[in-house]
């Protein structure tokens, strides 16, 4: 028997569960029954009505997007048969009389050109077909008609023509912040075009000069160094795609040690511990290497004796973690902070903000760096990168063969 | 046993466990090893990685058992649990891989982009996952019974909080090692001890009637009846009885018991003389894991073999352990490659366990009686080879045993744990995985206590036909059908994976159905994943606006190689050079023109 009721207990909690997520889905706000008059009570119930068809326009006038917000916007108006129209066709008939469609996008060509509301009736074969007529209202953004609404009723009614010219307008508004949202989404992507990470032009500089002392006292050297400079510009300069995978990341830091090793030859050491799983990870281009090239400044400044770098990379669940840590001069907190606010510009490079800002764009606020910092101890970078986001893929293959 | 060997070997293998977890990352490197520390990980050690998360206590004690108990026929258990990759390698693992997801519910979202269609694979992944963590903890208490006599729940104890430390401590960080050395050592505990149980055997004269007639008593042996049960004769039977038979107390008198069906209660010790044939016992839902099923076998048993062999084929592709181990090949050709180099380690190892049930059957036939088949892998080797021989050999096959339930539980857990951190607990963040990590593993825990005597190994058969009916239409369809659509999808889900979900629990529950509904529920896959197929094609029919846009270049990104794709994109990008100079060239001559 107890075998039964365990059993039972197992077979329940997954109905359990999705009763749960349902109620949660469908929960209506707090029960209004004992509140308010009865005008009131209709405020919000048309409110209500209203918040609900709002999320689905927020995405812009698209037929699935009309057809999820047309229900909602039906009931508001409470007419038979409510309609959403773009310039070239309907996109959506919510209730009765759907056979009108193609009179009413024939009537409509006059309303969306000049934008302005109009009611007429309908010619309709069936006896019993309950659209007569047919009220319009223009969906404008930016005084641009973008489509139309159309509401269909028995009979002529004034108060119709009204409540959809408003109904209208409330939909204009949220079509004119889906175009806002769009304009920043693109506003973003721009941002982050803009944000692309550059090689800092003293890099480059000082690697030539390097290479440049090299040619005569070391001619193979100065070839190798030449190779490795060439790999690490190729990968800064390539233009396709936003991401790249940590394998070509490290790559690329390995060709920026050897050209940065070259210089300050055995003052640097730099250890590595890279867990072989998060290898493949997808993550913004050049968004390490800057880390590293901060540690390297930070840790040569100021110091005679050897700087001590870290590179880790771990492992964790759905996440791959990234540190990097320096046993260089480190940093008065305060003044990161506001170098990270963007107060004050920093000495050079592209340095932390930049990748901390693109960050954040791709994975959301959680995933910005996280700088553990004192004067005169060192400094550590940890870096959280999720292995899965909608979104993200690495350009191109991981490593040779 | 002796236990004086097998409980050192048991703690060994969780220390060396813990151990190359926590500290196989920290032998840093220079920069002048950069190549070796940043070389990613290549399909054989992947693939080695795979199959020690894969073989869990069900290959390592249950086929021996069932073998023994059953005889042949299930033979179709390791050949479907191997055949499983198969399917996975024609039909999955490359596109899986390019698709860039981690876990099953990242595939939904990126193949649908539906944050609902995410969550309610985020729910089966944790369904499918407690269901198979449950037979890893109960075959643990087993294995520590066998070795030590400690309560049944002791072993499962120690598993879930050894695996839930690991775990939340983050010391699976060298997963991929840890779970390699886990293969190469359950491999190992399981072919040497064979070896020699094969060679003890051959000196043995080499008894080859295993299969051939009802399996005899080798020599005259006493055997302790647990749990009360029915034996059904098919001949008359002289035994020595102490204990109660048919309701009548005996102390030590010889019975001769007509053919027929007779009750033992539980605590009876029968003692069988040399040459006896080993009757077969009837047992309700109180078997371990190799008779709990075995009802519904006997009454459909084409239907049974049918149903067996759909789950285990389909359903390895929806287990979430196995499906984020993908992630760490490189590149979908990788992914394929280590899905070969599967096939050939598991198909290797699945050769054993068969051995031991065969070797069961001469040595300890008296195992199908009592109940404790399972433990047929841990207790051959003293029964076969017998003094210090025996004991290292026993040592070294319980050292294996945990190795299975250790590395399964810890990939198992992780899974879930990273399914509940992501997709049910409020927000990510480290924290949020430990707190997952403990759900992961309480749930099965309190069920493994609750439901003590239950038949859950078949859990894990049961885990599979859930998880061929949920995960594989939505991995199939979503990779091979562009007109899949997120409705589809979870009504698919709901139906296929709902409806084998209620007949597991139903089946679980020991429902008292028989006859050809019963088959139905203990085998659900047979009409549970053509179910989920058809709901799934036929809704997504039904909505064809709701098609997420951008499929075509989602199935693309899902099938092109990764270098075509490379090549498109400089191809791309070169032509657009060229038409900005050409573009540049036509303004400079429009310049000289004016």
């Amino acid at each position: 028997m107890s075998d039964f009721l365990a059993g039972l207990c197992i077979a329940i909690l997954p109905f359990l569960a999705l009763g749960l997520w349902l109620g949660r889905r469908t929960a209506r706000p707090q029960n209004l029954g004992g509140l308010g008059t009865p005008v009131e009570h209709a405020t919000f119930q048309t409110l209500h009505t209203a918040s609900l068809a709002a999320p689905p326009l927020r995405a812009g006038l698209t037929e699935e997007t009309a057809r999820r917000s047309a229900r909602r916007l039906r009931t508001l108006l409470g007419t038979d048969a409510l309609c959403l129209t773009d310039r070239e066709g309907v996109l959506t008939w919510d209730g009765v009389g759907g056979h009108h469609r193609a009179e009413i996008m024939e009537r409509l060509a006059g309303p969306l050109d000049s934008g302005r509301g109009e009611a007429f009736p309908l010619t309709c074969d069936h006896a019993d077909c309950p659209v007569r007529w047919a009220v319009v209202a223009p969906l404008t953004v930016d005084d641009r008609v973008h489509g139309a609404l159309v509401a269909c009723a028995p009979r002529e009614s004034a108060v119709l023509v009204r409540a959809a010219g408003e109904v209208a307008r409330w939909v204009s508004v949220q079509l004119e912040l889906a175009d806002l949202d769009q304009s920043r989404t693109k506003l973003i992507e721009a941002e982050i075009k803009a944000l692309r990470a550059q090689i800092s032009p003293h890099f480059i500089f000082n690697s030539l000069a390097v290479i440049a002392s090299f040619v005569r006292t070391d001619p193979e050297r100065a070839r190798e160094l030449l190779l490795e400079f060439a790999d690490f510009t190729r990968y800064s300069f390539r233009r396709h795609g936003d991401f790249t995978t940590l394998a070509d990341e490290l790559h690329a830091i390995d060709h920026y040690l050897a050209l940065v090793r070259a210089r300050f030859g055995d003052r640097l050491a730099v250890t590595l511990q890279i867990a072989p799983e998060v290898l493949p990870v997808a993550l913004p281009f050049l968004c390490l290497q800057p880390l590293v090239e901060n540690a390297v400044k930070h840790g040569l400044e100021g110091k005679a004796d050897t700087c001590h770098i870290q590179i880790t990379a771990q492992d964790a669940g759905a996440e791959a973690l990234v540190v990097i840590e320096d046993d260089g001069a480190g940093m008065d907190p305060v003044l990161l902070r506001r170098i990270l606010a963007g107060e004050v510009s920093p000495s050079g490079g592209i340095g932390l903000s930049n990748v901390d800002d693109r960050l954040r764009q791709v994975y959301g606020d959680d995933y910005g760096l996280v700088i553990e910092t004192a004067v005169g101890a060192g400094m550590k970078i940890t870096t959280r990168v999720p292995k899965y986001q909608p979104g993200v893929h690495s350009a191109a293959r991981v490593l040779p063969e | 046993m002796n236990s004086a060997y097998a409980v050192p070997a048991v703690a060994l293998v969780v220390v060396a466990t813990v151990l190359v977890g926590a500290f196989g990352l920290r032998i840093s490197r220079t920069t002048s090893d950069f190549y070796v520390a940043s070389r990613t990980v290549g399909p054989r050690l992947n693939a080695a990685a795979i199959s020690g998360e894969y073989l869990s206590a069900a290959s390592f004690l249950g086929i021996a058992g069932l073998v023994l108990v059953q005889g042949p026929d299930m033979l179709w258990y390791p050949v479907g649990y191997a055949a499983g990759y198969l399917v996975l390698l024609l039909f999955v693992a490359a596109p899986l891989r390019r698709s860039g997801a981690y876990t099953l519910p990242d595939f939904a979202e990126a193949r649908l982009a539906s944050q609902a269609v995410r969550r309610l694979a985020g729910t089966f992944v944790v369904g499918v996952g407690w269901l198979y963590l449950l037979p890893q903890l109960q075959g643990a208490g087993l294995t520590l019974t066998v070795l030590t006599g400690a309560p049944d729940s002791a072993g499962g104890l120690i598993v879930a909080v050894v695996v839930t430390a690991i775990v939340a401590a983050g010391g699976m960080r060298s997963i991929t090692f840890v779970q390699a050395f886990q293969y190469w050592l359950k491999l190992t505990a399981l072919l040497v001890p064979a070896l020699f149980l094969v060679l003890a055997w051959q000196g043995d004269g080499g008894a080859r009637r295993a299969f051939d007639e009802p399996p005899a008593f080798r020599e005259q042996r006493s055997v302790r009846v647990d749990d009360t049960l029915d034996l059904r004769l098919d001949r008359p039977l002289t035994v020595t009885v102490d204990g109660t038979v048919d309701g009548r107390p005996h102390d030590g008198t010889v019975l001769r018991l007509p053919a027929g069906t007779h009750r033992i209660d539980a605590g009876t010790r029968l003692t069988f003389a040399r040459g006896t044939p080993v009757p077969t016992a009837e047992r309700g839902s109180n078997g371990g894991m190799s008779t709990s099923l075995a009802a519904g076998r006997e009454e459909r048993p084409l239907y049974a073999t049918y149903g067996l062999i759909l789950a285990t084929f389909l359903g390895t592709m929806g287990l979430p352990h196995v499906v984020v181990r993908f992630y760490t090949s490189p590149h979908g050709v990788a992914a394929r490659r280590t899905t070969v180099a599967v096939l050939a380690l598991i198909g290797g190892f699945y050769l054993l366990p068969p051995v031991y049930g065969a070797l069961g059957r001469v040595y300890a036939p008296e195992l199908a009686l009592t109940g404790d088949a399972d433990a047929a892998v841990l207790l051959l080797p003293d029964r076969v080879i017998g003094g210090l021989g025996g004991d290292l050999l026993g040592a070294l096959v319980a050292g294996g045993a945990f190795a299975a339930f250790l590395s399964t539980a810890s990939g198992l857990t992780m899974a879930v744990a990273g399914v509940l951190a992501q997709d049910v607990l409020p927000t990510r963040g480290v924290r949020h995985f430990r707190l997952g990590t403990g759900l992961a593993m309480a749930v099965p825990l309190a069920a493994s206590l609750l439901v003590g005597g239950l038949p859950v190994a078949d859990a894990v058969g049961l885990a599979f036909a859930v998880s061929a009916s949920s995960f594989c239409p939505l991995l199939v369809l979503g990779i091979w059908w562009r007109r899949l659509t997120p409705p589809g999808a979870a009504a698919g889900m709901l139906v296929g994976g709902g409806s084998a979900f209620v007949a597991v629990a139903a089946t679980m529950a020991g429902l008292p159905v028989t006859g050809g509904l019963h088959a139905l529920l203990a085998w659900p896959a047979l009409w549970s994943v053509p179910l989920g197929f058809l709901t799934m094609v036929l809704v997504s029919l039904a909505t064809p606006g709701r098609v997420p846009p951008g499929t075509a270049a989602i199935l693309a990104r899902f099938h092109l190689p990764e270098e075509l794709r490379a090549e498109e994109r400089r191809a791309t990008e070169e032509r657009r050079a060229t038409e900005e100079r050409r573009a540049a060239k036509d303004l400079k001559a429009r310049e000289i023109e004016a």
